[in-house]
């Protein structure tokens, strides 16, 4: 499988950035895992921090994801998209590997 | 270069700043007077700015009311442990709120005791601007061994209100230790005697591969060199036959007095001192033996202490490699002396008492901006630190990476029926499975038994500025709790870190499927029982035809869980749900039936 990678639409790169402030270290994004657990075995986490040895970072206009290498393998050719409306506010991630999710969204097979 | 760390000894009489000064700390003086010391003491002016430090104290005898000397006594309290000592002294807010400190009768003034202790932070804060000529927003700040959360979060709130950043609280004897190099062996026990103006207090630490454990603490809130200057002046009431009442001036006259007696007797054998009392000056004489005669007890409430500190930490006088002096009041002889005689050993005493807290602070510093020395620092949690679950899976509650101090806590309950109690298993790792983290303590917490899934068990993790971690559980219905601490880095190096981080990732694809398995047959095979029981407790609520097609889809998944296809195991579990929809939601009718029929209307309308 050729490499993906991770992409971010324009939202996604829009609350990023005000998430991480102007003149915050070079290194520092949105970090997204993959642990073990949740209704479907694997679930989502999200935080803000910097990068670390061995983790693989994705920007777009100064936006910046980061991924240790262990999760990567469970988001490579994920979409990463930003939604603010009446209906949800929050990251939603198009991911390919998934195979089967569950209602909450936080959760997923693979 | 990044901005300077300072390490700042925020004490309870005198406070200090220090820096690193290339590879040695070094105390940070008033650029105007060259004092050291910075007294603990704030006094609000008349027109309303504060005053801190020297010229605060000198007020404060004049002013007591709009002056606070020893706020840290009050750090992280709440109005609930003031006591009838404290209120004799200090006026505090009344109302809702937190505890505050009002500083003049006639004013609606009052300040909470981390918004004084800014004031103090901010004066070394200047002083150390003022003397390295660069800004300084970030600090390591000393604490009492001793300290709880709420007090640690005080200590870190002041830091922050003085426009500092605090990137670590180091514990008082932690810092002595440092101060003094001791990191650097490879394991000691360390006794840390600190005596200071109006308090004591001992620790018992453990270094090990240049991480410091506090084994035990101890001491006497009410106990200081302050005392010693009193039983001076008791000693000098009876030898001129004043009697001990004393007028406050007078008193005030004859504790100088005593103070400097004490000092000329750390050099020599008797000092005669002048008091100019109301009817003509008289002179008082003390030699060393009454000295120590009338101090006798105060040296032996130390050494209670000590022993309590030992004992507390499992440890003898024999297991202490090394004992230090900290705080002005063991620089006489006899508290030196005694210490000796009780640790059976010199105790280090080559660097100023009153310095070696604030500049082991400034060692910490060094090794936080890096500069210094190579040890483990454990800024962050090195490894995921969690429990094993059903299906003997790894479950983490504080993440890899995740700065310290931490805490994190959930809840758990039971898999099984009628279980007796629940094991918690605290492991370390970046693997999926139990089997492959670090084992790092076992213990077991006694429920009452219940239905899988009903009882209730919080756990806690806790891993503080050391990096100790307690793990407690608690069952929520009994209450009952069972704790443990564990050092997890205790026997860690970079080296099998880094292997064990590899593994994690060389494995993580093999890993993951071997946990969606096992979770995948623990949630079937639950599904699986409750069906099953509720087949058996509620037959007459399912038809012939919903009994048969649970029967063979339960057969079905059965089939599947001796397969190793997760995502077959999760269809079916879909597949059982829904044939078993009618009955859960017939039971779920009932039961909700049986609930209101024990209430009355009155209660449904309200």
């Amino acid at each position: 499988m050729a490499a993906r990678g991770i992409t971010l639409s324009d939202t996604a790169v829009a609350r990023i950035r005000s998430l991480v402030p102007d003149g915050a270290p070079e290194e520092r994004g949105l970090r997204v895992k993959v642990v073990g657990g949740g209704c479907s075995g694997l679930s989502y986490k999200m935080d803000l921090d910097e990068k670390r040895q061995g983790d693989r970072v994705f920007e777009r206009d100064g936006a910046r994801i980061i991924i240790d290498r262990k999760s990567y393998l469970y988001l490579n050719g994920t979409e990463l998209d930003y939604a603010d409306d009446l209906m949800q506010s929050g990251f939603n991630l198009q991911n390919p590997n998934v195979k089967r999710s569950c209602g909450c969204g936080a959760s997923f097979g693979v | 270069m990044p901005p300077r760390i300072v390490g700042i000894d925020l004490g309870t009489t005198n406070s200090l700043v220090a820096f690193m000064n290339g590879e040695k700390p070094e105390i940070i003086t008033d650029p105007g007077s060259g004092a050291p010391l910075l007294p603990s003491a704030i006094s609000r002016l008349e027109e309303g700015s504060f005053i801190v430090g020297d010229v605060a104290r000198q007020r404060a005898r004049l002013h007591p009311k709009s002056s606070v000397l020893s706020v840290k006594r009050f750090m992280g309290l709440g109005k609930e442990h003031i006591d009838a000592d404290d209120r004799a002294q200090y006026r505090f807010a009344e109302g809702e709120g937190p505890l505050r400190i009002v500083l003049d009768d006639d004013s609606e003034t009052a300040l909470t005791p981390p918004e004084i202790s800014s004031l103090i932070l901010r004066e070394l804060r200047r002083r150390a601007e003022q003397v390295l000529g660069e800004e300084v927003p970030r600090a390591v700040i000393t604490v009492p061994a001793y300290f709880n959360d709420s007090q640690r979060q005080a200590t870190r709130d002041a830091g922050r209100l003085a426009g500092l950043e605090v990137l670590r609280l180091v514990n008082e004897p932690t810092a002595a230790a440092l101060a003094y190099g001791l990191d650097k062996q490879e394991e000691a026990v360390v006794a840390v005697f600190d005596l200071g103006g109006g308090t004591f207090d001992v620790s018992i630490l453990q270094l090990r591969e240049g991480l410091s454990e506090v084994l035990s603490t101890g001491g006497d809130t009410r106990l200081g060199g302050d005392d010693f200057d009193r039983a001076i002046v008791a000693h000098f009431q009876r030898q001129l036959r004043l009697g001990d009442a004393a007028s406050a001036a007078t008193f005030a006259l004859m504790l100088a007095a005593a103070e400097e007696a004490k000092r000329t007797l750390s050099a020599q054998d008797d000092a005669r001192v002048e008091l100019p009392l109301e009817g003509g000056t008289k002179i008082a004489s003390i030699s060393r033996a009454q000295f120590e005669e009338a101090t006798i007890g105060l040296v032996e409430r130390t050494l209670d202490r000590c022993k309590q500190a030992l004992s507390d930490a499992d440890r003898s006088v024999s297991d202490i490699d090394h004992v230090i002096l900290v705080g002005g009041a063991t620089r006489t002889p006899i508290v030196r002396a005694a210490v000796e005689r009780f640790f059976r050993r010199t105790p280090l005493a080559g660097i100023d008492p009153d310095n070696v807290v604030a500049l082991g602070a400034a060692v910490q510093a060094g090794i936080l901006s890096g500069g210094t020395r190579d040890m483990l620092l454990l800024d962050v949690v090195p490894l995921s630190l969690g429990i094993e679950t059903m299906g003997e899976v790894f479950t983490r509650l504080i993440d890899r990476n995740t700065t310290i101090p931490a805490a994190a806590r959930e809840q758990f309950t039971t898999a099984v029926d009628n279980q007796t109690h629940v094991d918690v298993h605290v492991l370390q790792g970046e693997r999926e499975l139990a089997k492959d983290c670090r084992s790092l303590a076992r213990f077991r917490i006694p429920i009452p038994p219940q239905i899988a899934g009903l009882p209730r068990v919080e756990l806690t993790f806790l891993i503080d500025a050391n990096g100790i971690l307690s793990v407690s559980a608690r069952d929520e219905r009994t209450n009952t709790e069972h704790s443990i601490e564990v050092k997890p880095s205790y026997g860690l190096t970079d080296g099998t870190i880094e292997d064990m981080l590899e593994e994690s990732f060389d494995l993580a694809e093999e890993d993951f499927t071997a946990r969606l398995l096992i979770e995948a047959r623990v949630e079937a095979e639950t599904l699986l029982h409750t069906t099953e029981r509720a087949l058996e407790g509620h037959p007459d609520r399912v038809t012939d035809e919903e009994r048969t097609k649970l029967v063979e889809t339960a057969d079905v998944l059965r089939a599947a869980c001796a397969g190793d296809d997760h995502n077959a195991i999760r269809d079916q579990i879909d597949v059982v749900n829904e044939a078993g929809r009618p009955l859960a939601e017939r039971i779920m009718d009932d039961s909700i039936r049986a609930a209101l029929a024990t209430r009355s209307v009155d209660e449904l309308t309200d």
